[in-house]
C-alpha cells in the first residue's frame, strides 16, 4: 500500500514532511530512510485531522471558540477542553478515511493479526525548538486491534484540546489555524529494557560523550520519570565507559493484559542489576553516532531493546538546551602559540 | 624578594597542625636522626603541608631521604632561579614518622607576579622555542653524567698500596679515594636531579595547557584520552619491554626457546644456555646487549633503595619471556606497531578536533597540541635516564659502600647502610679511612649495629600507622602550578579530604546533580498533583517524582528536588530548560525535608542542605 493524502508510510517521508506528518512522524520517517532500526509504521496525516475537525465545525465552531479565550482564563479553558474532547472522541470518522486507516492497520499488522501497537500524537508544533514542551500530547502504548487504534487516533486528536495544551497555545498566542495533529501508528517494541540517550552530556554539554539512561521494561517508566534509571556515560570516539551508575529500579512498565501498560514491581534480582551490558552500551553509542551524523547536530534519542536483544530507536529529536546556549569559545588562537601556557603559569586568580 | 606563603582562611577549618602530630612512642631516636632542616618546628603550624604519598608512599629509610632533598633542591631552583615561574617558588619538605610532607611557596603579590612573568617569558619561552636543540643537548649532558657515575672506581682498601702507584709517585693513598668517590657519588645524584627538573615543569605545563583546553571543551573527557592524543611511542621508557620482545624473537630464531620453560630460575636458564653451545651463547650475547642500558629499569619509581632494577634481579624480565615466546610461536607480530599507534593517535586528534564547535577553537587546539607534542618526548623520556638508569647506578654504588662497611664490621648486612643518613655514611667512611690508615680498629662496629636495629624497628613501626593526608590551615586557593601539576592537588581535593574526616552530615541530602546552580528558599513538599496549587513564586519544589503535566509549575519555582529520577528524568530536563537548579533521585527528600523549611539546593553538586 502506498502513501496517500491521509496515510504516509515511514519509508516515504522525512523531516521536510513535518507540516503534514508532525515532528514525531517526520523524524521516524527520516530515521527509517537513514536505515536506522525503527519499528515499522505509518502516519495519519494532518489532512485527516483537518477534515475531521472541518466536519465537526459544520455543527459548531471549534477554533474560534479556543481563540476567544486568553491564557489566564483557566476555568473557561478547562470547561471548553472537556466539551471539545468529548465531541472529538465521540464523533465517527468519515467512511473513506476510516477504511484507509483500517487498510493501513491491516497491512502493518501483516500475518500476525493483532500485534501490539503504539499510537502517538505527532503535533506540528511539538518538538519545535521554540516550543519545546515535553510530552503535553498523548501517547497510547500497547494498543491491540483496529478498533482500539481508531479510538486512540481520535484521542490523540482530542489531546490537542487538553486544558494545558490550550492554555499553552493561548499563552504564546499561536493561531489555531496553524495547529494540526498527525498521529503515528507503529509496531510496539516488547522491550526487556529501554530508555533515553543524549549525544551530548545533558549535565555539561560535552559533545564527546553519549549519556545513556535505561531501566527494565518499557521505556515509558524512564521517560515519565517513574523510575530512577541506570546511567552510563560512554566516550563517543574512544568507546570508553566512564560512568556506570546503577540505581535501585523498583518498578518497571510491562504490557497489561488486554492492552495498555501497567507498572509492576521489578523482580528482586533485577532491581540492583545493571540493565545494560557493555556490548549493548557500545552498540547504542554506535547508533547514537549514526543518528547524530545523519542530522549533523546533537540528538536526544529514545531507545528500546526487545526480548530478542535487538535494538530499536523510537524517537530522535534535536537537543535544544545546550545548542541554544551562547557559549564563549574555550580558547582563541594566539599570535604567539607559546602565550597559551600562561593559562597554566600565569596565575588563575 | 617579596613572597608569602599560601594564603590561609580565617576560618579555623583545617587539618591537624604539625605540632599536634606526635612521634610514635619508641621511635623518638629514629625521628631525631633526620637532619634538623627537615624536622617540623612550631613555625610550621602557620603553613599548609600535604603528605607526598605519591612519591613516598612508605616510611623513608634515613638514607633514602636524600632523594627528597636532592629533588626539592633541584625543583625549587628550576622554578625559582632558572625559569622564574610567576606564581610559585619551590617546595619545602619535612618528615615525621618516616612520612614526607611538602608545602609550596606561592607568590601572591601581583607586582611580583608581573615582574616574574617578564623573566619567565625571557627564559621559559626560549626553552619552548628551542626545545629540540636543548633537549638533544640535555641527552648529551645526561649521558655524560651517567658515564661519570659508571666510571667511578671500585672501592678497595688494600693492605699495601700497589707498587705502580708508588713508582708513579701518586702520593695519595686509597683511603682518600673512598671519600672522593663517595662525595662524587653524592654530588652526581644531586646534579642528576637538576637535569631531571630542567625541562619538567615546562613540559608538564605545555601538556597541561592542552589538557586544560580539552577539559573545558570536553568536560567529561578522560585524562587517559588526552594522554593518548599526546603520547609518543618511541620514548626510551618503552624500550625495556621492546627489548624483551626482541630477546623472545632471538630465542626462537636461535632455536633456544625451549630453555625458557616455566619453573626455571634465570640462573638455571643462563647456566644451561652457556652449556648448550653456540646458539645459547649467541642469545646470552643478545641479552648482554639489552641489559646495557635497557635493563636499568626499576620495578618501582626508583625513589627507594629497594626498588631494584631488572639488571639486579633478572627474575622479572625472565618471567615475561615465556609469554612473549609463546605469542611469537603463535605467529603474533612482536614488535610494537608504532605506525599503527601513530595513525590511531592522528585519528583521535582529528576526531576530537571535529567535535569542536568553531574554527577559532580548532586553530587554538592545533597550536596547543603542537606544543604538547614538542615537549612530550622529554616528559616521557627523562624518566628512563633519571629515575631508572641513574638512580639505579647511584643506589648500587651506595651498596658498595655498604658492603665495604659491613666487611669491616660496621653492621651485619650491606643493606643496613640505608639506615644511615648521607652525612652519617660519610662520617663512617672517615672513621674507616682513619682506622685503615693508622692500623687501629674503627669505632663504627661498636657504634652502629644497635642504632641500625633501632631504626629498622622504627620503619616497621611507622608502617603500621596512618598519617593525615594534610596538615595545617587550608589555603583559599591552590594557585601553584607545580603542586597542581605534579601532585594534582586542588582546593576541591582538599575539601574532599576534609569531608572524609568528618561525621556524615545529617543536614545534607545527596542525589543526582541534574541542573546546575545554587538557590536557597522555602521548601514546598508536594506529595501529589492535587497539591501543586500550593506552590508560590520562588518556592523550591520538593516532590517524589514529576511528570509532564507539572511542567507549568517550573515557571514559578526557584529549584526542584525529587526523590526519584535521573539526569534525564522529566524534572531534570525541564529544570535545565528553565535554568533552575535541580537535584533528583535523592531517595528521601520528601521524608527528610519539612514543608516550609528553608533549604539550599546545589544542582551542580547534587546536594540539598537543610538550613533550619
Amino acid at each position: 500500500m502506498s502513501s496517500s493524502e491521509i496515510i504516509a508510510w515511514f519509508k516515504d517521508i522525512g523531516l521536510s514532511d513535518r507540516p503534514t506528518v508532525g515532528g514525531k512522524g517526520g523524524s521516524l520517517g527520516e530515521l527509517t530512510r537513514a536505515s536506522i532500526p525503527v519499528p515499522a509504521g505509518f502516519v495519519v496525516r494532518t489532512a485527516a485531522f483537518e477534515r475531521f475537525i472541518c466536519e465537526l465545525e459544520s455543527d459548531e465552531p471549534i477554533r474560534s471558540q479556543v481563540e476567544a479565550l486568553s491564557g489566564q482564563e483557566l476555568e473557561k479553558i478547562t470547561a471548553l477542553s472537556e466539551h471539545l474532547r468529548a465531541r472529538i472522541e465521540g464523533a465517527p470518522l468519515p467512511d473513506d478515511m476510516n477504511s484507509e486507516i483500517v487498510a493501513a492497520h491491516t497491512e502493518l499488522c501483516g500475518l500476525d493479526r493483532n500485534p501490539p501497537l503504539a499510537v502517538r500524537s505527532s503535533a506540528t508544533t511539538e518538538d519545535r525548538a521554540d516550543a519545546s514542551f515535553a510530552g503535553l500530547q498523548d501517547t497510547y502504548l500497547w494498543t491491540i486491534g483496529v478498533e482500539e487504534t481508531l479510538k486512540c487516533v481520535r484521542s490523540c486528536w482530542a489531546s490537542l484540546y487538553s486544558a494545558p495544551s490550550i492554555a499553552y497555545r493561548r499563552k504564546h498566542g499561536f493561531p489555531e489555524s496553524g495547529v494540526a495533529m498527525a498521529v503515528v501508528v507503529q509496531g510496539m517494541v516488547y522491550a526487556q529494557k529501554a530508555g533515553v540517550m543524549f549525544t551530548r552530556s545533558p549535565l555539561t554539554g560535552d559533545r564527546s560523550v553519549v549519556t545513556i539512561e535505561g531501566a527494565w521494561g518499557l521505556g515509558s517508566a524512564v521517560v515519565s520519570g517513574q523510575v530512577t534509571p541506570d546511567r552510563f556515560v560512554i566516550a563517543k570516539i574512544t568507546g570508553e565507559i566512564s560512568v556506570r551508575e546503577i540505581s535501585h529500579k523498583h518498578v518497571q512498565h510491562v504490557p497489561a493484559p488486554g492492552g495498555g501498560i501497567r507498572a509492576v514491581e521489578t523482580p528482586e534480582h533485577l532491581r540492583e542489576a545493571a540493565c545494560l551490558t557493555d556490548v549493548e552500551i557500545s552498540a547504542l553509542r554506535d547508533l547514537a553516532r549514526k543518528v547524530e551524523r545523519h542530522y549533523g547536530q546533537p540528538q536526544d534519542i529514545e531507545w528500546a531493546i526487545d526480548q530478542g536483544g535487538q535494538i530499536h530507536l523510537l524517537q530522535s529529536r534535536p537537543e535544544t538546551v545546550w545548542s541554544s546556549k551562547n557559549r564563549k569559545p574555550v580558547a582563541k588562537p594566539a599570535d604567539d602559540p607559546l602565550q597559551h601556557v600562561m593559562k597554566i603559569f600565569g596565575g588563575r586568580r | 624578594m617579596s613572597t608569602t606563603n599560601i594564603n590561609t582562611t580565617a576560618k579555623a577549618k583545617g587539618f591537624p597542625l604539625p605540632s599536634s602530630l606526635k612521634v610514635v612512642p619508641g621511635t623518638e631516636q629514629a625521628q631525631a636522626a633526620y637532619p634538623y632542616y627537615i624536622q617540623f618546628t612550631k613555625e610550621d603550624d602557620e603553613r599548609f603541608w600535604f603528605y607526598n604519598s605519591m612519591h613516598f608512599p612508605e616510611p623513608m629509610c634515613l638514607f633514602d631521604m636524600i632523594t627528597a632533598e636532592a629533588a626539592y633542591a633541584a625543583l625549587g631552583s628550576a622554578n625559582t632561579r632558572i625559569h622564574c615561574l610567576p606564581t610559585t617558588l619551590g617546595i619545602d619538605c619535612r618528615i615525621i614518622n618516616g612520612r614526607v610532607y611538602i608545602g609550596g611557596n606561592a607568590v601572591t603579590d601581583p607586582v611580583e607576579i608581573q615582574r616574574r612573568t617578564e623573566e619567565f617569558k625571557r627564559r621559559a619561552f626560549y626553552y619552548y622555542a628551542n626545545w629540540e636543540r636543548l633537549f638533544a643537548h640535555w641527552k648529551d649532558k645526561m649521558m655524560s653524567l651517567i658515564r661519570s657515575a659508571e666510571a667511578l672506581p671500585k672501592l678497595d682498601l688494600p693492605e699495601f698500596e700497589p707498587l705502580e702507584h708508588v713508582h708513579a709517585g701518586r702520593g695519595v693513598a686509597s683511603n682518600h679515594y673512598i671519600l672522593e668517590t663517595y662525595q662524587k657519588t653524592i654530588e652526581g645524584y644531586f646534579q642528576m636531579w637538576h637535569y631531571h627538573f630542567e625541562f619538567l615543569l615546562l613540559g608538564y605545563g605545555a601538556y597541561l595547557t592542552f589538557f586544560d583546553f580539552c577539559r573545558k571543551a570536553f568536560p567529561e573527557i578522560s585524562e587517559q584520552t588526552v594522554a593518548r592524543m599526546v603520547a609518543g611511542f618511541e620514548a626510551e621508557i618503552f624500550r625495556p619491554d621492546d627489548e624483551l620482545r626482541r630477546l623472545a624473537k632471538c630465542a626462537i630464531e636461535l632455536g633456544v626457546d625451549q630453555q625458557f620453560g616455566p619453573g626455571r630460575s634465570p640462573e638455571q636458564i643462563i647456566k644451561s644456555l652457556k652449556q648448550s653451545g653456540a646458539p645459547g651463547l649467541a642469545w646470552l650475547n643478545e641479552l648482554a646487549r639489552s641489559r646495557d642500558p635497557w635493563f636499568n629499569i626499576n620495578v618501582g619509581d626508583g625513589f627507594y633503595h629497594y626498588h631494584r632494577s631488572w639488571n639486579d634481579d633478572l627474575s622479572m624480565p625472565f618471567a615475561a619471556l615465556p609469554g612473549y615466546i609463546e605469542n611469537a610461536l603463535k605467529g603474533q607480530r612482536l614488535e610494537r606497531q608504532t605506525d599503527r599507534l601513530m595513525a590511531e593517535r592522528k585519528q583521535l586528534i582529528a576526531d576530537y578536533r571535529e567535535l569542536l564547535e568553531t574554527e577559532e577553537e580548532r586553530a587554538a587546539y592545533d597550536q596547543m597540541i603542537e606544543l604538547a607534542h614538542r615537549v612530550f618526548p622529554y616528559v616521557e623520556g627523562h624518566k628512563f635516564y633519571c629515575e631508572h638508569w641513574y638512580t639505579n647506578l647511584f643506589f648500587n654504588k651506595i651498596r658498595e659502600f655498604g658492603a665495604l662497611l659491613a666487611q669491616h664490621g660496621f653492621f651485619p648486612d650491606a643493606e643496613d647502610v640505608f639506615h644511615l643518613s648521607h652525612y652519617e655514611l660519610e662520617a663512617s667512611l672517615i672513621d674507616l679511612m682513619i682506622s685503615w690508615s693508622n692500623g687501629s680498629l674503627p669505632r663504627g662496629p661498636a657504634y652502629w649495629p644497635a642504632i641500625v636495629r633501632e631504626r629498622q624497628a622504627a620503619i616497621a613501626e611507622w608502617a603500621k600507622h596512618d598519617t593525615p593526608p594534610a596538615l595545617g590551615p587550608v589555603p583559599d586557593i591552590i594557585d601553584d602550578p607545580a603542586i597542581v601539576m605534579l601532585w594534582g592537588i586542588t582546593r576541591e581535593n582538599l575539601d574532599t579530604w576534609l569531608k572524609a574526616g568528618e561525621q556524615p552530615n545529617s543536614n545534607e541530602i545527596r542525589g543526582v546533580a541534574a541542573s546546575s546552580g545554587v538557590v536557597e528558599g522555602m521548601a514546598r513538599v508536594v506529595k501529589s498533583a492535587e497539591e501543586i496549587d500550593r506552590l508560590r513564586h520562588g518556592d523550591i519544589l520538593v516532590c517524589q517524582v514529576t511528570n509532564p503535566t507539572w511542567a507549568p509549575v517550573f515557571q514559578k519555582i526557584a529549584a526542584a528536588v525529587s526523590d526519584i529520577g535521573g539526569s534525564m528524568s522529566h524534572a531534570a530536563i525541564v529544570a535545565r530548560e528553565y535554568g533552575l537548579p535541580a537535584v533528583v533521585g535523592t531517595g528521601t527528600a520528601t521524608q527528610k525535608i519539612k514543608d516550609g523549611q528553608r533549604i539550599r539546593v546545589d544542582g551542580g553538586r547534587g546536594v540539598v542542605t537543610l538550613l533550619d
